[in-house]
């Protein structure tokens, strides 16, 4: 039973945004290297990607325009949903292979999921985000699971 | 790095802990670098007057990157990290020192691998970002 989540919303769900084509290369990774703390001599000589540097590449690149006063770019890719309240749930990741400068990585992010939960102080929607990063020949990079939460 | 030999870990071991102090200067340059113009993590006036939080903001995925650190530090040169979630319960405000650690809570020595659970506290000791890691040794 789904009394805040309309069909229209629903049928959202198994939908897949642009795919995004990133090339890594060496002072991106250094400059994330620096300002995460690492420690490690591979990721401060930008050799190999830290496992959260998808992250921050993965973002959108918008023009200023299209930036809201507080600074961040409406995320298009949800449907009309009545809570708007929008709260970081968990991210879960998983790694198949270590990334590099030179890389050329395309990323796919699908809607999963949309469901809801009475949570303690009111109603609350789950959604969920599905990303998938490939090499330019298919092999597996990485996979995400955000969960967005609604209140 | 040295290596780490999986048949000499056991469930209940701590990770060494690392203590983590975010400054202006320092969130600036993540934000930056994760192209982030969000202002509650620069822009003080703004962050507690409009969106009314005590202080800037730390974000939670710098934390995040800082709890899976606990695992990368730790593992040595034949660990992998191959699986790791985590979430932000409750936020940090600029000033605040993090302290980041973890525990092992499995060790499969047939499959070579092993479960850890990480954790970001505050300076209270509650624990604001948990998380969890799997590593797999060769």
């Amino acid at each position: 039973m789904s009394e805040l989540i309309s069909a229209e919303a629903k049928s959202w769900i198994g939908r897949s945004g642009e795919p995004q084509r990133v090339e890594i290369n060496r002072s991106d990774i250094i400059k994330y290297a620096i300002a995460t703390e690492q420690r490690q001599a591979k990721y401060l000589k930008g050799e190999e990607a830290p496992p959260m540097f998808m992250f921050g590449a993965l973002r959108p690149l918008v023009p200023m325009d299209e930036l809201g006063p507080d600074g961040i770019s409406v995320d298009k890719f949800l449907p009309e949903l009545p809570l708007k309240r929008v709260m970081a749930g968990g991210t879960e990741m998983k790694f198949h292979r270590s990334i590099h400068p030179g890389d050329v990585l395309c990323a796919t992010r699908s809607l999963s999921d949309i469901y809801e939960k009475q949570g303690g102080t009111g109603p609350l929607i789950f959604v969920v985000y599905d990303l998938r990063v490939e090499t330019e020949a298919g092999e597996l990079v990485m996979e995400e699971r955000q969960t967005r939460i609604l209140r | 790095m040295s290596a780490i030999n999986i048949s000499a870990l056991a469930v209940g071991e701590a990770l060494p802990e690392r203590s983590h102090t975010a400054t202006n200067v320092s969130l600036f340059l993540y934000n930056a670098i994760i192209w982030n113009p969000h202002r509650i993590h620069y822009d003080e006036t703004y962050t507690t007057q409009v969106e009314k939080h005590p202080g800037v903001v730390i974000d939670g995925p710098l934390q995040g990157d800082w709890l899976n650190q606990v695992v990368l530090n730790w593992m040595g040169d034949n660990g992998t990290l191959t699986q790791f979630n985590y979430s932000n319960r409750r936020a940090a405000y600029l000033g605040e020192t993090l302290t980041s650690g973890g525990v092992i809570t499995a060790v499969d020595t047939v499959a070579g691998t092993v479960d850890l659970e990480i954790f970001i506290k505050n300076e209270k000791g509650d624990i604001i970002t948990p998380g969890a890691a799997q590593v797999r040794f060769s």
